[in-house]
């Protein structure tokens, strides 16, 4: 987002395609009765977040704010429809853009791009694949080649390790 | 329309921001809010004649730093809520402060009175113009700090409402003291917290309607 705001294409591209796979899996989550609506949601998400890119302060963590505008996003779609009730999940609990309770508290201390660049790839990988982009353990397990096993090893081991960074660096 | 396609279309166009641009739209909110307020305390109500032998007494002070200090505390949070996922942390209290104290003044200044002296120092000679007045005062900065707030990204937007409603009666108010002869606690404590809470509810209603996007 720094490098977008600079006027870099390519960097804000990949930021975009990384947030429309994260905004996928958040609105999938919330979204399991009514999946026709979840593509239309990311792309009005990705105009949002494109027309407010004024309001990114670099000093604040980003999933913070994406979290925010997809929030506001998805409570407007809903009441547009009235459709309130068809929500799979209650509200409250969509409070996070990204499926571990170890969110909450790296969003409020860093980023969570950070922390997870810093896992082995073995352990990475399957963490965005399946907790942030909502894939199935078998679809990431096809996607990065290993086996579905190591798959279900990598993120429990690497939520772990997450968490062990975020306590440490609080 | 595919996600890809679009992404490709918001990446191509000119995507470089300006930094500061809340802070930018909020100046001049300000700025045009604030000077409508002296302009139409000056020409509405008239400055006070003997404002400056009441600048001598340390209540006129008192006064305008209590609803200063409100305007100090509402300005942030009016920037926070303007932005998704900004929090709001203690500002809330930093309002909540100046408004504590003027009532603690109140108190203890009612109870030291003698009681025969009480319906004055709360009623004073004013105090059905002076919400009104406060929440007219206010309307200058209201307009202004919607339209700041507007070109923004409130998620909240009934509390965001209720900031822009706070920090116009704060403003409105501060004008106020120029022109207003009150000069007690308790006076302040109930009449001029009304004049400001007028304002911060009208933007509350108007908030979910003014503030989508």
């Amino acid at each position: 987002m720094v490098g977008a705001a600079q006027g870099d294409a390519r960097a804000y591209h990949a930021l975009l395609g990384a947030l429309s796979g994260h905004l996928r899996g958040f609105f999938r989550r919330r979204l399991t009765r009514l999946p026709d609506e979840v593509e239309d949601l990311i792309q009005e998400t990705l105009l949002a977040i494109h027309n407010q890119r004024h309001t990114y302060d670099p000093d604040q963590p980003i999933t913070a704010w994406v979290h925010a505008i997809a929030k506001y996003k998805l409570v407007d779609m809903l009441r547009r429809h009235g459709k309130q009730s068809l929500l799979s999940d209650p509200l409250d609990d969509a409070m996070e853009l990204i499926a571990d309770d170890d969110s909450e508290a790296a969003e409020a201390r860093r980023d969570l791009g950070v922390l997870l660049a810093s896992l082995p790839d073995k352990q990475r990988l399957p963490i965005v694949h399946v907790k942030i982009e909502g894939l199935s353990v078998i679809e990431a397990a096809q996607l990065t080649g290993l086996s579905v096993s190591a798959v279900k090893i990598g993120v429990h081991r690497g939520l772990k390790a997450l968490a062990a960074r975020i306590r440490g660096s609080a | 329309m595919k996600t890809e396609a679009l992404i490709d279309l918001l990446a191509r166009g000119p995507i470089a921001v300006e930094a500061g641009e809340a802070r930018r739209r909020f100046s001049v909110a300000l700025g045009w809010g604030a000077l409508g307020a002296v302009v139409l305390m000056a020409t509405l109500l008239g400055v006070r004649p003997d404002l400056f032998a009441a600048m001598s007494d340390p209540m006129f002070w008192v006064k305008l730093g209590f609803v200063t200090v409100m305007a100090v505390f509402a300005l942030p949070a009016n920037l926070r809520l303007a932005r998704p996922g900004a929090r709001l942390g203690r500002l809330p209290w930093g309002v909540a402060a100046p408004i504590g104290l003027i009532w603690l003044l109140a108190v203890l200044v009612l109870a030291q009175a003698p009681a025969q002296a009480r319906p004055s120092l709360l009623w004073g000679h004013t105090w059905s113009a002076c919400p009104l007045n406060i929440s007219l005062l206010s309307v200058p900065a209201f307009v202004m700090l919607m339209w700041a707030m507007r070109g923004l990204a409130p998620t909240q937007s009934r509390l965001a409402g209720a900031a822009v409603g706070l920090l116009s009666g704060a403003i409105g108010a501060m004008a106020y003291t120029l022109h207003c002869p009150e000069m007690s606690a308790p006076f302040l404590a109930i009449w001029y917290v009304a004049g400001v809470v007028v304002p911060t509810v009208a933007g509350a209603l108007l908030g979910p309607r003014m503030l989508r996007w």
